[in-house]
Parts: structure tokens; sequence; C-alpha cells
């Protein structure tokens, strides 16, 4: 078991980062980890830029992963994926859903989608696993799971065994969407081993 | 390794101090929802035996609690930080008649601003308005505290405040359930000179409020939340709140002094840690309130010459300010289109600031998701101060104006801000004849704070039906002569209503109607979308300068019009995003080119 490690979570109002985060968390926790998550309410939502920061360990104080320090990144929007850098460090991995969801600059024509964007984190030795959630999500039947498609995704890099994510999902998740949340882990979790 | 039995749950802060508040025996409850505090309420309303109501205000819901300790019960009030400003006029005089049944005030402060107009420290307000102030670190610490405040709350007869901050209500971490306390129900007992706080009396009990902060100056030095960590003793660090957590990570080895109540403040404590340790840093988020306390003791101690005073603070902020060398090299940001909030696809707020980023008139706004008109494209918004303020300011600007202001100033304001204070200031603009026009945004529901109940909404706290104010019938009950009511989404007609309320000599107010769009029941609607005719798009960019989040630009290559069967000198076409859409009809009732329809189904 690994000492400690910090996640990001990355992406914007309304993806589902809430449910991605907490099926992470309680995961470690079910394994003997310590956790702790913060996350801000309020202004952030409404289609803004989003984060969770998830810490685990055998003890955790800090709710805040210090910058330079997150280990991973599950990011649910290609410029939220780059938008954080300044929190990873070299051998960072990014879990990254290739999808682009255009900011109001953009939208409105004022401003251009970054081209290549996720090349200014390949350039620093930042690890990137691409993942296209929103069609693995559809394969499985029900786009609304892209967020437990990213967590499928991330779960190959985490010491939790994918039993236990399997647990936690059939636990936590309304049974009207829990087999559909079960193949989306498994979709994700083929998409990046 | 964390040890786990089924009491052991995961929970945030305002999660487990609404459990706290639950296995206090808390009986009544009452707040006014504001970030970070809203979800105490929201999770204390599904415990049972517990009374729970969203007020209109925190000076109401402050007044619930001290009615309900008064008749015996245990009760707590809950609120952000610039509430407090509001409760503050209660709060003050209910420190001097003290409690009958436990009395504890919840105020979240958001260091940073995360969500809030101001950063205000209210320790500052255990010291002004002479009260005992609890600051948990994190959740299971705040649930711990909760029921301590209580205690001590009845032991001294006094309300307590347990002060948290945005990352104590947001944080997630283990929390391991007690046991509930056995409660009966309130009586009415007389007291009036406990209670009654003429001058006479309050004089009085002036005096008991110091020898209760005496005697709670005394009992914090033994108390256990406040506690000496033994440690390499070079550098010492008294810290409390969440500060304690950045710096347990940041200086592992150092002997730390927690305090677990940052008023009264244990002094012969801090003076022995003071005297154990080489040198002596104050470690705390926003204003130097223990260092300026612990410097008055004459004791030595260093603070806010390194630590900043504004923002929030975190383990690389604290370990770089006392280790300057110990920073990491990190990358930089990337210069990418920035990402703020903005209204909902479908929101109604959207089609009065359109209307109002085209009338030329200051527009004088307000505290909560309207806000965000202050936003380009639409940024038709002049000021914005605190809950309630529009009104009055406006009032205010058109007084200073004088002749000719009528038709310059315009107020606006959501359901929920009106009712918690606007109403005063549009008494006062009828009372001494504005002339600026009130446009109150009901959309409902208190939406910023993720769609509470209010008094306008036709609901209690837990959703049964309850009284619906008829806002129509306020106004006119407070002599506004003129009051219209529009659909926002139908932007040339409400144009025409707001020229005409506007061109008033006298006040007048505009309701706007229309639901917010993340209502269960307009979410559970038939899913109808409008789409784009492209054929007919002229290019013209009306709908584009909306700012809906479910119509985009596409702009044209060169030649690319051309080519495609445009006008040459087309610049693009705009495109709707069915999935994204609201089934609002802004952008449609803007179009004058037939390109926008409405489907018939998705």
């Amino acid at each position: 078991m690994e000492d400690a490690g910090n996640i990001l979570f990355s992406g914007v109002g309304g993806q589902g980062i809430l449910l991605a985060s907490e099926i992470t968390a309680y995961s470690l926790l079910a394994v003997g980890y310590d956790a702790k998550k913060s996350e801000v309410h309020g202004m952030a939502q409404r289609g803004g830029s989003v984060t969770a920061q998830l810490r685990y360990g055998e003890k955790v104080y800090s709710p805040l992963i210090e910058p330079g320090q997150a280990d991973i990144q599950v990011a649910f929007e290609m410029m939220e994926a780059v938008r954080y850098i300044p929190f990873l460090h070299r051998g960072s991995k990014v879990i990254v859903n290739t999808q682009k969801i255009l900011p109001p600059a953009v939208a409105t024509g004022q401003a251009e989608y970054p081209a290549d964007v996720l090349d200014n984190l390949i350039d620093h030795e930042i690890v990137v696993v691409k993942v296209d959630a929103f069609d693995l999500a559809r394969e499985v039947g029900e786009v609304r799971t892209a967020n437990v498609v990213m967590v499928g995704a991330m779960s190959s890099f985490l010491p939790v065994s994918p039993d236990v994510y399997g647990d936690i999902i059939r636990a936590r998740v309304p049974e009207k969407f829990r087999d559909a949340n079960l193949r989306a882990f498994e979709a994700g979790r083929r998409a990046s081993e | 390794m964390t040890t786990k039995n089924d009491k052991t749950v995961w929970m945030s802060g305002n999660e487990a101090i609404a459990r706290g508040a639950y296995e206090a025996g808390v009986q009544v409850a009452s707040g006014y929802p504001g970030t970070p505090s809203t979800e105490i309420m929201e999770n204390l309303c599904r415990y049972d035996g517990v009374y729970t109501e969203w007020a209109p205000n925190e000076k109401v819901g402050l007044e619930v609690a001290i009615g309900a300790s008064f008749a015996g019960v245990r009760a707590l009030a809950t609120m952000k930080h610039v509430g407090l400003n509001v409760a503050a006029d209660p709060l003050f005089t209910a420190s001097y008649t003290g409690v009958n049944g436990g009395l504890v005030l919840v105020c979240a402060d958001d260091p940073e601003m995360h969500s809030s107009q101001n950063e205000q420290d209210n320790r500052n307000y255990a010291f002004a308005a002479k009260l005992p102030m609890f600051e948990p670190s994190e959740p299971m610490e705040a649930k711990e505290m909760l029921k301590s405040a209580f205690e001590l709350s009845e032991d001294l007869d006094t309300p307590v405040i347990l002060r948290i901050t945005t990352r104590i209500a947001h944080v997630k971490g283990v929390v391991e359930q007690g046991e509930i306390r056995d409660s009966a129900p309130g009586e009415i007992t007389k007291n009036p000179s406990k209670l009654v706080m003429l001058p006479g009396m309050a004089r009085r009990r002036r005096a008991y409020v110091e020898e209760r902060m005496n005697r709670c100056r005394e009992m914090v030095e033994t108390a256990d939340f406040n506690t000496i960590e033994k440690g390499d003793t070079r550098r010492g660090f008294i810290t409390a709140g969440v500060s304690y957590l950045y710096v347990k990570e940041a200086f592992p080895d150092a002997a730390v002094l927690k305090l677990g109540m940052c008023w009264p403040l244990p002094e012969k404590k801090i003076r022995e840690f003071a005297a154990m340790v080489d040198e002596l840093y104050i470690i705390e988020e926003l204003d130097p309130f223990l260092e300026t306390h612990i410097k008055a003791m004459g004791i030595s101690c260093r603070g806010k010459d390194c630590i900043p005073s504004q923002g929030e603070l975190n383990t690389a902020i604290v370990r770089n300010a006392i280790d300057p060398d110990s920073g990491v090299e990190l990358f930089e940001e990337v210069d990418l289109p920035l990402r703020p909030p903005n209204m909902c696809a479908g929101c109604p707020h959207r089609g009065i600031f359109f209307n109002l980023s085209r009338m030329k008139l200051f527009v004088s706004g307000d505290i909560g998701c309207y806000t965000l008109g202050f936003l380009p494209p639409l940024s038709a918004m002049d000021s914005c101060v605190c809950m309630g303020a529009s009104v009055s300011i406006a009032h205010g600007i058109a007084k200073a104006v004088g002749e000719g202001a009528h038709d310059k100033v315009v107020s606006v304001i959501g359901d929920s801000t009106f009712i918690h204070s606007g109403i005063t200031g549009l008494i006062n603009s009828v009372y001494n004849n504005s002339a600026s026009t009130l446009i109150i945004l009901d959309n409902r529901i208190t939406a910023m704070t993720g769609q509470q109940q209010n008094a306008a909404s036709g609901y209690n706290m837990k959703g049964e039906a309850a009284s619906q104010l008829d806002l129509e019938a306020l106004c006119r009950a407070v002599g506004v002569k003129h009051v219209y009511k529009v659909n926002p989404h139908l932007i040339p007609e409400t144009r025409k209503i707001l020229k005409e309320a506007v061109a008033l000599k006298e006040p007048s107010v505009v309701i706007s109607e229309a639901p917010c769009v993340l209502l269960p029941e307009m979410k559970e609607r038939k899913p109808v979308s409008y789409f784009t005719n492209q054929e007919n798009c002229v290019g013209c960019m009306s709908c584009i300068r909306l700012g809906c989040p479910a119509i985009s630009w596409t702009a044209f290559a060169e030649g690319e019009a051309e080519t495609r069967g445009y006008r040459k000198k087309q610049k693009g076409i705009s495109k709707i995003d069915e999935i994204l859409c609201n089934d609002c009809g802004q952008c449609a009732s803007l179009c004058k080119f037939d390109a926008i329809t409405r489907k018939e189904e998705k």
C-alpha cells in the first residue's frame, strides 16, 4: 500500500465531479486510508470551472493539496485539464476526458479554444491518459455516467482493487442507475489499462 | 490507519454540525441560507424530533433561536459571516440576557471570498459581544465542539458562537457518530429581570457578563480543547481552526498550542507555552486576532509580519512564510480563456439583464445568481453591496441626482433577497417618494445557495405546503401604485413594460415571474428544445449576445460564407446545443430571421 496521495478533480460545473470524487474517496476509506476532500459551492457552480481536492494517507491533516503536489488529476474537460497545471509535478498522471465545453468567450466568438491544449501537459513530462468518456458512456447506454467512466479510468492508478469500487457504486448509486454505472466503471477501467 | 466501526461515517463539516446538533438534543433551529453555511440546516431538517425552518433573514433566525432558548430548549441559529452583521443586534443583547436552554450560533466565514462579497473575520464579534467562541479544525471536531458549546452555554448562562470557515464547512472527513442526548419540550417561565433589557436591568446583566467571562477565562485554562502538543521548541506555534492543519503539515515536529476556543483566551497557558519556545509564531487566517490579544498580554511573537492577512492560508503559504527558501518551482499557469460561472441555459434572469443592457440605466444590483448579470456579454450591473441594498442604493442615487433621475436608475433584487431585507428599502422609497424602479426577479426559490424554499415559494424547509407571500399585494400594501408583472422570456414585450415603468416619476415595481430552471418540476418537464435553422441565420449575433451557454458562434473561414451559400460578408453562424437548451425561447423572441424554431420534442 502506498503511503499517501493527492487527487485533483477538475471540470465544469454540472459534470458530476461530486459523485466521481465521492466514489473515489469511499473506495480509499474502504481499504483503510484516512481521507479528506475539499470543494467549493455557490459561485463556483453555474457552469464555471470547478475542482474537488482529495487527499489520502495514514493521517491527513490539511484538506488542500499543495501546489506542485497533485499526483493524479481527473479532468472532465480538456481545457480544465490544463488550467490547474501549477498543482502538478513531473510524472503526475492526468486522466482527461477528451470533451470540449466552450467557455463563454469562445462560444460568443470573442476567443478561440486553444489548439492542442494537452501539449502543455505533455511538454512538462506529465503523463496524459485520454479517455472519450462521453462516447464510452453512450456505449454503456447512459450518457450521464461519463463521470463514472472517468473514475474507472483513474482506478488503474490507485492502490485499490476494482471490486472495492464496485461495492461502493452498488452501495451509493440509486438502483435505477446502478448497472449502467457499474458498466461505465468497467469501460473506463479498460480504457486506461 | 483509520479505525472504523459502524458509527464511523464520512461527512462534511456542515453535515457533522447537523449531526452534532442532533446528538446535542437541539429542538429548535432557524437559519437563512448562505454559502458556506447552508447545508447545516439542510441536513438537520432530515433528523426526527428537531424543528427546523428557513427564516427570512439571519436576525429573525437568531431571534427565533433566542425565543426557543428562553423556553428552555437547546436552540441553534446558522448563518454565513455577513449574516451575522444582520443578526448582530439581537446577538449583542442576548449576550446580556443569557439563556435558559443552550443557545449556539454557528457562523461560517468565507476567507478568500469563494462565494461572498467580503472576507470579514467574525472572531471579532466574540470580542465585541463578549461571548465565548469555539473554532474547530475539521468536521469531527466541529461536531464535538458544537456539543461542548451547548454545555458551556448552559453552564455559563451565555450564547456561544461556533465559528467555522469554508474549509471546514465544505471539507469531508471521517466522523464518529455519538449518542443522542435526551430532551424535553420547552416551557414558558417568566423571569423579567433577566429577560427584559430595560436600562436598569441591563446594567445588572452587564455586570454579570463580566463575571461570566471571568469564569470562562478560568475554565479555558484547563479545557481539553486548548492543548499543548509537545515537540521541537526552537519554533513554537499558536494556532486555531483550519490553520492548525497547515501548521501540522508544514512543521510536523514543532511544538504547537492548539486553541479550540479563540475567545476568551487561556492567558496562563499561552504564557506557559511562550516560555517553552525560543521563537513564537501565531498562525491564523485573516485578521491578527490572536496575535493582537497575545501581544496585549505583553508576549512577543511573530504573526502578520510574515503570514498574509488576506485570503486563505494553506500548507505551502505557511511553510514559505516562515522558511522563505523552502519553496519549490511550480509549472507556470497557461494562458487560457476564462471560465467564469454563468447563468444557466434558460435562466429567466438573462432576459431581464439583456433588456437592461440595452437601456442605458444605472443598475443597482443585489446578492444572488442574478449578480452574474454583471458579467459580459450582458454587463448590466453597476453596483452590488449587500443583501437588500439594491433598493435603497437606487433611492439614494435618485435623490442625489434629483430632477430627471427617474429614468436613469433601477434596482434589481431576487425574491428571497427582497424578503430578506429589501422590503424596508421599498417602504422607504415609497414613503420618501423615490423616482426609481424596482425589478423583483421572482424565480420562486432561493437559487444561488442551491434551491432553498422561502416565504414566497409556497413550501417550507421540509417541502411541505406553506403560506405563500403575494409579492404584488405586498408592494401595493406598502403604497406602490404602479406594479407590473412580466414574463422575462418574452424579451421585446418585457422591454416595453420596463420602459413604461422607468418613465414614471413615481415609485414603480416590475415583478419578473418565471421559475428557476433548476427547480425539480422544471427539470422533470418533457424536454423540448429550440434549434437553429442555419440556412436562415444571417450572422447578426442577436442570440449570441444573450450569453446563453446553449448557443455558440461558429466563425467562417475566408471565403467559407460564399461557398456555403451565405452572403459574402457574413462572418459566421450561430448554433443551439439542443442537449443544453432549456426551452426558454428568449433567443427565438430576439431572432428576426426565422432562424430559431421550437421543436415538438427532443
